[in-house]
């Protein structure tokens, strides 16, 4: 790590560091909550379904800056809820929680979509099998389901985390690109391209994006093959 | 004692049944589509009928009327499905101790040694699910329901996704369940031969209504039941072993009579049980001689049951039991046959299919005392 950093000035590595932390926060807050509603989409029949569906997948179709635009009108200081979020000490504007923010939302259809067709591939014959032999709903999900879409969900957990790491017209719009607060990798490589001169800065935060972004999916790819293997029964 | 009383509408019928399961094996007994599956699914909570009431050794399952409902993870019914269901994720020890997890404290719990002997499943433990073949995978579905503690085992055609042989492998293992564990087994079948092997009790479903219910030998004896068809139609004769000969037959002692069987395991003294297929039997009026057929049973005609065909289905009242025989309507004629005629009923040896021969375990009137 220390080569790392030193091979990158202290302003890249800042960038670098922060766009980890924003995506690992971001994926792991949105995890519960994507399978959660990818098991509401696949499993269950309910009244405004469809809208559910449509607005987990709005921030895939809207254009980036209009996410990030609803977020700034939503949970900015002077927004309904961040103004709300604000007098229990909460702020996401110009924060590096408001870029976890923007990229958990962003990321958050992607990992729906991956851990929903786990889901439908979930024979729930076999949990049927689980009750009959004394498991409660809750122990069924932990010990049959859970196991069952682990390979969708690390699937779509490295596709959000990957998500994530790129994000940048809902993060710019809704929390600008301060160093050391918000500028995560990419606003940086776009930064370092509007100044003359930084044409190498921002090659070298590309050669990184890339690396952070291949090591996650071989990893998944492991991971996943290794789950798959398990179910497949040898 | 299992009480069920069931109300439901099927997309071809209404479903309306009322039975009792003593100890022992109950078998649900009737063609595919006739309810039975729908039956069992309620008894294990996985559908919920219309109406009904079903009670467990006076605890009540479920309720209708006072809509009472126990889900089924607190029912502690051990479930055997037709496909096995066993979970992929899992190796075979882990399928088989899953229920324990959830057995509740003080329960009787099998221990997986004897279950892995009974089974013959030891060499299977460290495998996963994908890795077995049709046969293996039923038999681990079997002792992972047993080791789940359960009050009752329920059995839903498990070996109609079997060939031949597996199911002649797996057979033997209800009988082992049926003979040496004392849970009551409520098992769903369309085979004649799984009746006659395992049931001590049988109730015969027909579009969804209760037709019969009886022991196996009188259910199975009954030439108006024959809920699978004429041609599975056979008599179930209680016999035991009285000595395996030099020459490959075993010889059976029914009611006074000898009966000579391909070779069968039980050793000399074990309670047998053995169907006999109504066609397989030929009726002969004066004892025959000179013939081939090494199963001579004296005696005399119940009653000739005749439809639209050709065929007769006539009773006999022998010292082995009832025996029944499909003969021509013409032949019943020639021959003169009517209720209290004396006359023989002949069985070839090889006639009789290793599949309807079994070890006859508690018989049922032990159980009902």
């Amino acid at each position: 790590m220390s080569g790392m950093a030193g091979w990158l000035s202290p302003e890249e590595w800042q960038a670098v560091a922060l766009s980890l932390r924003v995506s690992l926060w971001a994926t792991m807050a949105a995890l519960p909550l994507a399978v959660w509603v990818a098991y509401l989409l696949a499993r269950r029949e309910f009244p405004g379904k469809q809208l559910l569906n449509s607005a987990v997948h709005l921030p895939l179709i809207l254009p980036p800056v209009v996410t990030g635009y609803l977020l700034l009108m939503m949970f900015g200081t002077k927004g309904p809820v961040g103004g709300a979020l604000q007098q229990i000490g909460i702020v996401f504007a110009f924060r590096w929680t408001g870029a976890a923010l923007a990229a958990a939302i962003m990321a958050f259809p992607l990992m729906v979509r991956a851990i929903r067709l786990s889901f439908e591939a979930v024979d729930p014959k076999l949990e049927q099998a689980a009750a009959t032999l004394g498991a409660s709903k809750p122990w069924v999900f932990a010990t049959v389901t859970l196991p069952m879409i682990l390979p969708g969900l690390i699937a779509g957990t490295v596709l959000g985390f990957a998500k994530a790491m790129g994000e940048f017209g809902a993060t710019i719009t809704f929390v600008s690109s301060i160093p050391g607060q918000t500028q995560t990798l990419p606003s940086a490589i776009y930064t370092f391209l509007q100044v003359p001169g930084g044409e190498a800065a921002a090659l070298r935060l590309t050669l990184v994006s890339i690396a952070v972004a291949l090591t996650a999916l071989l990893l998944s790819e492991l991971l996943a093959r290794r789950a798959a293997a398990r179910l497949g029964g040898r | 004692m299992l009480t069920v009383s069931l109300q439901h509408a099927l997309p071809e019928f209404a479903l309306d049944v009322q039975f009792e399961a003593p100890p022992g094996v109950t078998v649900l007994f009737g063609r595919s589509g006739t309810g039975k599956t729908t039956v069992i699914q309620a008894v294990a909570g996985l559908l919920r009928p219309e109406r009904g009431r079903v009670a467990l050794n006076g605890e009540l399952l479920f309720d209708t009327g006072q809509r009472h409902w126990l889900p089924p993870h607190k029912r502690r019914m051990g479930y055997v499905f037709q496909e096995g269901r066993l979970f992929p994720h899992l190796t075979v020890r882990q399928n088989l101790l899953f229920g324990q997890w959830f057995a509740p404290r003080g329960a009787k719990l099998e221990s997986l040694g004897r279950v892995v002997e009974m089974l013959g499943i030891g060499p299977l433990l460290q495998r996963r699910p994908g890795a077995l073949s049709g046969g293996e995978k039923q038999r681990v579905a079997i002792g992972r329901a047993l080791l789940s503690a359960p009050r009752m085992i329920l059995a839903d055609e498990p070996l109609s996704a079997l060939d031949e042989a597996r199911k002649a492998e797996i057979l033997p293992y209800f009988e082992r369940l049926r003979d040496e564990t004392g849970i009551p087994v409520l098992y769903v079948s369309h085979s004649a031969a799984e009746v006659a092997r395992l049931a001590t009790t049988v109730v015969v479903l027909q579009d969804g209504k209760v037709q019969r219910q009886g022991t196996a030998a009188e259910v199975l004896g009954d030439s108006a039941v024959m809920p699978t068809g004429v041609r599975a139609a056979g008599a179930l004769l209680e016999a035991r072993v009285a000595r395996h000969h030099d020459d490959g037959l075993t010889e059976l002692n029914a009611g006074g009579v000898p009966l000579f069987l391909p070779q069968i395991a039980q050793a000399p003294g074990s309670p047998v049980r053995v169907r006999i297929a109504a066609h397989e039997v030929i009726l002969s009026r004066l004892r025959p001689e000179g013939l081939s057929a090494l199963n001579i049973l004296p005696g005399c005609v119940e009653h000739i049951r005749t439809g639209g065909g050709p065929g007769a289905m006539v009773a006999l009242q022998t010292p082995a039991g009832r025996v029944l025989a499909r003969v021509t309507r013409r032949s019943a004629q020639a021959l003169a046959l009517e209720p209290g005629a004396e006359c023989y009923a002949v069985v070839k040896t090889v006639s009789i299919a290793p599949e309807d021969i079994g070890g006859a375990g508690p018989g049922a009137r032990d159980l009902q005392k």
